[in-house]
């Protein structure tokens, strides 16, 4: 690795004092449990947009404790582990930084009391691992990897957040701990569908579920301590807890337990099988992540009451998995950057022997590989057991769920050999460094998770009563009477356990021939979620491509018509939706006089769009502005009225004396007679639109309370009889000071673009002509 | 008189549109100023229409007679004509410099600043006032 050549380097002594941070956190936290486990929630809020009930809340229950304990715990041992590993490699004060922020976002998300703060910190995560995923960025791959998370992970958050508010609308409030404490509210909602197929796109690109699992594997381009932090233990996990965090209110409907259980069963069958072909140590790991994410949400799917009314089994297995998982996978993950470093490979086919030279790291792996495989008397074994009790007790075909769960934890046991026994038995290969221990702060994390892993089984009622059932009690909406235990007594998930194990023994024994079979038939898989995203974006760009060409083709007349056919198009649909349609048409009540003057400017228009000849067109002009002016005569705005004649005297003679210096009609160039149809078909539609428009607004009275304020005032004051113009210079003085200045920048500018003439460009002009 | 003017206005925005989809930079200006006046007379009639009745208060007296014209509208137009004219100046010595620069008040042939990508665009335009290229 890149980091070799540099691995004496001193260590930065930031990078070291850091892991004081989420190690205070974490000890902070821990005195929460005894209030925690004892059912009580804690909240904690500052108002932020209280117009909007966007609060920046905080609240403490038995699931967001569990997640950030192991937040704060695991990354701790994580920063631990990065300030050696990442010896040598450049700007690592800008990775800690990274990894750092990726912390509290995460913490921030399982702690947040508000929806709306929830999607922030979410996105938050999102965009920290994006910077995490593409750290190494002159690599072309870490780059594609970073941006392939950052869409698939950011096109879900958005999909979420809409769900979000479509939720908070629903329930009437963006409090999580209030919707919570009215769990029945929303299963009968209208929007509920909507609802919940939003939040699952959220949750299932986060967490990677099949079909959206392919970003995860990818990113693994990340440097491993990002891996083993972001893509086993914390970031992947968010889909899981924000699924978790709704059961109570969305789950227990059938549509619920059925996308769960059939998203979640696929992923996990199928990231188990596919993590078998991979060789890889980085890419097997990140597969058997897939399938624990599938695991999690396939449980999450369970009832929150089995039965009878007894606990749900199924979500005591899914939270007690969330722990099991979190804890052996760091572990493992920090195994594999240890082989990577100190061995200089992660291929399964050329490692073999380290157990001599790398010992402690052999322990570690060892200890997380035990608990992965689910054997007595590690945390992982009661998982597993509760995870095949959990399926045994499914409410619909508990076959289907025993038979992917079995055939998922198969698999499970022979990567664990795989990744904890292969490496470090029979004969050491070529490697392309000489193999030795890895420093303490690299082993010592590992370590002490596996140890945790041993003790959590060890004592599981210690385990269940402060951490597991609590955090379960959150996700049910009840406190669970349930006792975890190590034993059960020969029974039905004791027997499933033993084929497990002896299956998974037995693929490893004969993983030569089976793996190499099974490899073949995955890369005959036609198309992949990778492939399939390549596709999307390369049409994505096509598509822009092709938008860009058409609003912004570069010729003024489409600019121009884009606008006016939106506006078209907004006024039309605006009138149908609304309904604003005036019919019958009002009475026309007008004299001789108003009757002309409507028909001068309607002819002097006509005038003006057939004119021949610049001087006619110019004059019918003047006749239009001059029948407006009449018609703010005649309706009592006698000011206006001079104004408009003013200015229409000044427009008719500035227009003709410019125009005297352009070429005249003849010979112009006009649009095609089919151009000029559609021209007239829009022209036509926003004139009908606007007529409309004005018709809908005058049929109603016209809304007096500013005039009656204005007219109110006028004398006592602003001290002027004449009303308008009290209004223009004293009650909206600025807008006349704004008018004026607007007015002297037109000037200023137009002078500047008469007297300011580049001479550059004369020069150039006469070079021209010359040659 | 309400629907007269609210014809009116129709009548000026279709024309002006119209004039502003034209090729000539010259039409284009004509637009212009038919849509300011179609834009002063729709505030115009939004504020009702009251027949020779100016909102002007009489000496000794703190209100206006009842039933005066709106006079809020009329300030607003007031405003809307002088920056419509400052608007017209600069558009049309814009237009000035244009055709002096490059020679032709086809808007089609102004691509000095996005040049032609591909053949396909609207209709077949002639490059002969494409000075730039």
């Amino acid at each position: 690795m890149a980091a070799a050549s540099k691995a004496d380097a001193p260590v930065p002594l930031f990078s070291r004092l850091i892991v004081l941070l989420p190690a205070t956190l974490f000890v902070w936290f821990l005195t929460f449990l005894p209030e925690v486990s004892g059912g009580a929630v804690l909240t904690w809020k500052v108002s932020w947009i209280p117009q909007l009930g966007i609060d920046l809340s905080f609240m403490v229950d038995g699931l967001s404790l569990l997640f950030a304990l192991l937040i704060t715990g695991i990354g701790s041992f994580i920063l631990l582990y990065a300030s050696d590993y990442m010896r040598g490699y450049p700007q690592v004060g800008r990775f800690t930084l990274f990894l750092v922020s990726f912390m509290l976002a995460m913490l921030g998300l399982v702690l947040s009391d508000n929806l709306i703060a929830l999607f922030v910190f979410w996105e938050l995560t999102t965009i920290t691992s994006f910077l995490l995923i593409g750290y190494t960025h002159e690599d072309a791959a870490a780059r594609r990897s970073a941006l392939q998370g950052l869409f698939v992970t950011g096109a879900g958050g958005l999909a979420m957040l809409a769900g979000f508010i479509l939720l908070g609308q629903a329930a009437g409030t963006y409090s999580l701990s209030e919707i919570l404490a009215n769990p029945d509210a929303l299963r009968g909602h209208a929007d509920y569908l909507p609802i919940l197929i939003l939040v699952l796109c959220g949750a299932f690109t986060k967490s990677a579920q099949f079909p959206f699992h392919f970003w995860l594997p990818n990113a693994m381009a990340a440097p491993t301590p990002v891996s083993a932090y972001l893509h086993s233990a914390t970031m992947v996990k968010a889909g899981v807890f924000l699924l978790a965090r709704f059961t109570p209110v969305l789950g227990d409907t059938e549509v619920w337990m059925a996308t769960l259980t059939i998203f979640g069963a696929v992923t996990t069958v199928y990231a188990s099988i596919i993590a078998l072909t991979r060789t890889d140590l980085k890419q097997v790991l990140a597969y058997t992540t897939v399938m624990a994410l599938g695991a999690c949400v396939m449980f999450l799917g369970a009832p929150t009451r089995a039965e009878g009314g007894d606990p749900s089994i199924g979500l005591i297995a899914a939270v007690t998995f969330i722990f099991v998982h979190a804890l052996y996978k760091a572990a493992l993950f920090m195994v594999a950057g240890n082989i990577d470093h100190e061995a200089g490979t992660r291929e399964l086919s050329r490692l073999g022997g380290l157990r001599r030279a790398m010992p402690w790291t052999f322990a570690a792996a060892a200890l997380a590989g035990l608990s992965m495989a689910g054997l007595p008397p590690f945390v992982g074994f009661i998982g597993k057991e509760l995870l095949y009790k959990g399926a045994l007790a499914w409410p619909a075909e508990p076959y289907i769920a025993v038979a992917a769960i079995v055939a998922a934890k198969v698999m499970m046991v022979t990567v664990a050999l795989l990744v904890a026994v292969l490496p470090f038995f029979g004969a050491q290969r070529d490697l392309p460094k000489r193999p030795h221990e890895a420093p303490i702060t690299m082993w010592i994390g590992p370590i002490v998770l596996g140890v945790i892993a041993l003790f959590g089984g060890l004592l599981p009622d210690l385990t269940a009563e402060t951490l597991l059932l609590p955090a379960a009690a959150a996700v049910m909406g009840y406190q669970p009477d349930y006792e975890v235990k190590l034993w059960h007594g020969v029974n039905i998930p004791l027997i499933l356990s033993g084929i497990t194990v002896a299956t998974g023994a037995l693929i490893y024994a004969k993983r030569a021939t089976l793996l190499a079979a099974l490899s073949r038939g995955v890369a005959a898989l036609p198309l992949t979620g990778d492939r399939a995203y390549d596709k999307v974006m390369v049409w994505l760009a096509e598509f822009a491509a092709w938008q860009t060409r058409w609003l912004q083709g570069g010729v003024q007349r489409r600019y121009i018509l884009v606008v006016f056919m939106t506006l078209g198009a907004a006024l039309a649909v605006t009138i149908l939706v609304r309904d604003a349609l005036v019919w019958p048409l009002p009475q026309v009540s007008a004299n001789f006089v108003e009757w002309g003057v409507a028909a001068l400017i309607v002819a002097a228009t006509i005038s003006t769009l057939l004119a021949d000849s610049r001087l006619l067109a110019i004059c019918s002009l003047g006749v239009v502005g001059a029948g407006v002016a009449l018609i703010f005569l005649l309706f009592g705005a006698p000011d206006v009225a001079m104004t408009q004649l003013l200015v229409e005297t000044l427009v008719v003679v500035i227009v003709a004396i410019v125009l005297l210096k352009l070429p005249d009609f003849r010979g112009e160039k006009r649009p095609t007679s089919a151009g000029r149809v559609r021209d007239a078909l829009v022209a036509g539609v926003v004139g009908v639109c606007t007529t409309l428009i004005v018709l809908s607004v005058t049929a109603q009275p016209p809304q007096r309370a500013i005039t009656d304020y204005f007219e109110e005032n006028s004398v006592p004051g602003g001290f002027g009889r004449n009303i308008v113009n009290v209004i223009l210079v004293d009650f909206r003085a600025l807008d006349t000071l704004g008018e004026v200045a607007v007015v002297a920048v037109a000037g200023v500018a137009a002078y500047a673009l008469i007297m300011l003439r580049p001479r550059r460009r004369s020069g150039k002009r006469g070079e021209e002509t010359g040659t | 008189m309400e629907p007269i003017v609210a014809v009116l206005v129709g009548v000026l925005m279709a024309a002006s549109v119209y004039l502003m989809l034209s090729r000539n930079l010259v039409r284009f200006v004509f637009g212009l100023v038919l849509i300011s006046n179609a834009a002063n007379l729709l505030i115009f009639a939004g504020g009702g229409l009251t027949r020779a009745a100016p909102p002007l208060i009489a000496s000794g007296a703190d209100l206006p007679a009842s039933g005066v014209a709106n006079a809020l509208p009329q300030a607003l137009i007031l405003t809307a004509i002088v920056i419509s004219f400052g608007l017209l100046a600069f558009a049309l010595v814009l237009a000035f410099r244009a055709y002096q620069e490059l020679e032709t008040v086809d808007t089609d042939a102004m691509r000095v600043a996005e040049p032609r990508e591909d053949a396909a665009e609207l209709e077949e335009t002639p490059r002969s006032g494409d000075r730039t290229v």
